[in-house]
């Protein structure tokens, strides 16, 4: 995606903001100090599943709004993978209108509310604020999302955006999850007849059944999902397209295009002796047995998990940090990180680890675990772990580990949980075996986030990716449903 | 939702459920299952669907009590509502004509083996079925199978109905008599381990299909894996059919009691309550 200067340039040049930028000169702006948004105590914390970051209040967003220098070029707006005007919407909180605010956000964003929770904005739009220039913090955009959006969802009056006289044209959309909302919004915008297709008995895909209470409250995608409706988007839980009605079934139905955003639901594992012993756990079943089925309320729901005293947690991204922190929640006394490399190499956000860290979570980095040992009934009680040292950079520019020979000590476990990513989920594949896929098993889609061999199918997240994040996710819808509109309207 | 139209009794914990569901009954296959959920607190399970009629739209489950979810589901009266359905899920199994095949089925196993059993006859193979239980009661479909089988064997461990022996004994009877081609196996897993270690012997073909933990059944949680010749599969996206042989039934037993001690909690919790105990 590329951004429109041009359209952005003469936002800019309206006479309030304009105003905006004469009221407060930069020499007075700079002088602000960056907000920090208050977070439930730790040891408390670190006992329930209610959310960690409090938010920040209005006053607090109107300071943190006049640090935005309302540059002529702005470059966080780069950083972000859906481009949102982002100053367009902090200079209207600055304003004090916050209804506006929210509609210049959810021009380009349908999820700002999930945004400005899990987005990663240190490495996106904040590092490329023009502040990190002057050695100062940047401008906090992602709490002045949060806030814009929690503000209007609070304020009971939340703007569904415009959408188009009804073309009639079916679109089906596969999976609920960020990438399949976005493009069920924006082809809802143009006037589609859209259809969400959900295998889970919920909607939000990785939304609910991955990232814990205590990150995103369910409510927020309850709220989220309501819009759609709204908007005319139809959804059909319990679905699973290619097995409980096939692509060419839908098509007879009267579908014409559709947009696969299936995910990357196949964990993976080591392949390490023991890994299959009872209690070693991937992060998907962990976190979709407490998140999804609500598993941490057993056995008032029916869903059992197994709440171990010693929990080690595989994996230093966001999963591994959202598993350790929800063992952690559960009860354990020890929870930990075993990761393979350093803290500096780890991919998951540094608000997660420093979170976790807080939270009494240990990290045992530059450690691998190679075995794992069971008692008599099958449960895990040991990992042989190997410690590791940092060589020459790899192909991801991350130092490479090496196991350090001879280092092997056995650690005392009652519960692991594997969190080092996932794989493309081979349904999609056994499904539609006409589908061209890389050897990862990713959907080979072009520019358009069109499939190269099946025009009639657009995808976008995970499934084409291989793992990536909520936003990317976004962005790929975003472009998706432009794409099937150019498809529909010339078909 | 999804209705339940027909609830019928089988044996003292088996129960056989005619559910709606449309699509699914004109999709699924022999071989598949769902996964089903009863309740807004309650878990999801799979289970293989049995049969199906397309023209009501209905697929039969047949269930065995033994835990909590079973138990609702034994519970359940007809015109009640089953909260969530998905399927169906699983490969199909990968029918042909063969020549002689033996369909050997244990206990609630006897239920996914029915269409199975059936699609094979179906294919045009000599099929002769041979259920186990540990007593006359527990056999069930035995009616059923008889419409289409060539031979039906009945052995229980009492010998209260056919033959007093295990299934075993009636598979290890059929292969000295004849030449046999396949043996298809359902049933507990300690059965399809004996019957693979016995066909083995007699180096007969074998599937078993596996019923394991499962929470979506879609290949995310990677709750049901089991090794398999050696490798780590997914009996929801790889399965849920493998070769006996390559099983590692010991393993999978492990870890079809990784949750005992809860589901005994649970499971006593419902028996204490209002809705417990009474058929």
């Amino acid at each position: 995606m590329s951004v429109n200067y041009k359209e952005l340039k003469k936002d800019r040049s309206a006479e309030w903001r304009q105003g905006l930028r004469n009221l407060l000169g930069a020499k007075e702006r700079v002088k602000g100090v960056r907000v920090k948004m208050s977070e439930n105590a730790p040891e408390k914390r670190n006992t329930n599943f209610f959310e960690v970051n409090n938010g920040i209040s209005a006053e607090e967003a109107a300071l943190e709004a006049k640090r935005c220098l309302d540059c002529p070029t702005p470059t966080c707006i780069s950083g972000c993978p859906v481009n949102i005007n982002i100053p367009g919407f902090i200079k209207e909180i600055e304003k004090g209108d916050m209804k506006n605010a929210a509609i210049v956000l959810k021009s380009t964003n349908a999820l700002p509310a999930i945004c400005g929770r899990v987005c990663p904005q240190e490495t996106q739009c904040e590092i490329k604020c023009i502040y990190n220039k002057f050695g100062q913090p940047p401008v906090a955009i992602g709490n002045l999302e949060r806030f814009t959006a929690d503000a209007e969802r609070l304020s009971g009056k939340i703007s569904i955006p415009e959408v188009g006289e009804p073309n009639n044209i079916k679109v089906a959309i596969v999976g609920s999850g960020p990438a399949g909302l976005t493009t069920a919004g924006e082809l809802a915008k143009y006037g589609y007849d859209v259809t969400i297709f959900e295998a889970l008995h919920e909607y939000g895909g990785v939304l609910v059944y991955g990232i814990p209470e205590f990150r995103l409250p369910k409510e927020i995608m309850r709220v989220e999902i309501e819009n759609l409706k709204k908007m005319g988007v139809k959804f059909e839980n319990n679905f699973i397209v290619g097995r409980t009605a096939s692509f060419d079934d839908l098509k007879e139905e009267g579908f014409k295009a559709f947009f696969i955003g299936s995910g990357a639901g196949l964990p993976k594992f080591m392949n390490i002796p023991g890994e299959n012993l009872i209690n070693i756990f991937s992060s998907n079943e962990y976190l979709t047995r407490v998140n999804l089925m609500k598993a941490f309320k057993f056995p008032e729901y029916d869903t059992p998990i197994i709440k171990g005293n010693s929990v080690a947690v595989i994996g230093g991204g966001n999963t591994a940090m959202d598993s350790v922190r929800t063992a952690k929640r559960l009860g354990a006394d020890r929870a930990m990180i075993i990761y393979r490399r350093s803290e500096a190499e780890m991919p998951a956000r540094d608000e997660e680890i420093h979170h976790a860290k807080e939270e009494g979570i240990e990290f045992l980095n530059l450690n691998n675990p190679i075995e794992y040992i069971g008692d008599e009934k099958g449960k895990v009680k040991q990992i042989k772990v190997q410690k590791m040292e940092l060589g020459e950079p790899d192909e991801s520019g991350r130092r490479r580990p090496r196991p350090i020979e001879g280092s092997e000590y056995l650690m005392d476990v009652d519960v692991v949980v594997v969190g080092i990513g996932t794989a493309p989920n081979p349904l999609i594949q056994q499904v539609l075996p006409e589908l061209e896929m890389t050897a990862w098993g990713t959907i080979v889609v072009n520019d358009g986030m069109q499939s190269v061999s099946r025009p009639d199918i657009f995808a976008g997240g995970d499934i084409v990716r291989g793992g990536a994040t909520v936003i990317l996710a976004m962005g790929d819808g975003k472009i998706a449903a432009e794409s099937m509109h150019d498809y529909l309207q010339n078909l | 939702m999804h209705k339940i139209v027909q609830r019928e009794v089988l044996s003292k914990d088996v129960v056989k459920l005619v559910i709606s569901a449309e699509r699914i009954s004109k999709s699924r296959k022999a071989g598949q299952f769902v996964i089903v959920k009863l309740g807004e607190k309650g878990e999801r399970i799979p289970l293989t669907i049995a049969d199906s009629d397309s023209e009501k739209g209905t697929i039969t489950l047949v269930i065995q009590r033994v835990g909590l979810t079973s138990h609702k589901f034994f519970n359940t009266k007809e015109g009640d509502e089953v909260t969530d359905i998905v399927g169906p899920l699983g490969l199909p199994t990968h029918v042909k004509k063969l020549g002689t095949i033996i369909a050997a089925g244990g206990g609630v196993g006897i239920a996914p083996l029915y269409p199975i059993a059936k699609a094979f006859k179906e294919a045009g193979n000599k099929l002769i079925v041979i259920l186990a239980a540990r007593n006359k009661d527990l056999i069930i479909l035995e009616k059923e199978m008889r419409e289409f089988a060539d031979e039906v064997l009945i052995y229980t461990d009492d010998g209260s109905a056919g033959t007093k022996g295990l299934v075993t004994s009636g598979v290890e009877h059929v292969i000295k008599r004849e030449n046999v081609d396949e043996v298809v196996t359902i049933g507990p897993a300690v059965m399809m381990k004996f019957v693979a270690l016995l066909t083995k012997k007699y180096n007969i073909h074998t599937l078993a299909s596996l019923n394991t933990i499962m929470v979506d059944g879609t290949g995310m949680c990677g709750a049901c894996r089991v090794t398999v010749g050696g490798s780590t599969k997914f009996v929801c996206v790889d399965g849920p059919e493998f070769n006996a042989h390559e099983v590692d039934f010991d393993e999978m037993l492990q870890r079809l009691g990784a949750y005992v001690e809860q589901e005994k909690i649970a499971y006593e919790n419902v028996l204490k309550g209002s809705d417990g105990g009474a058929e």
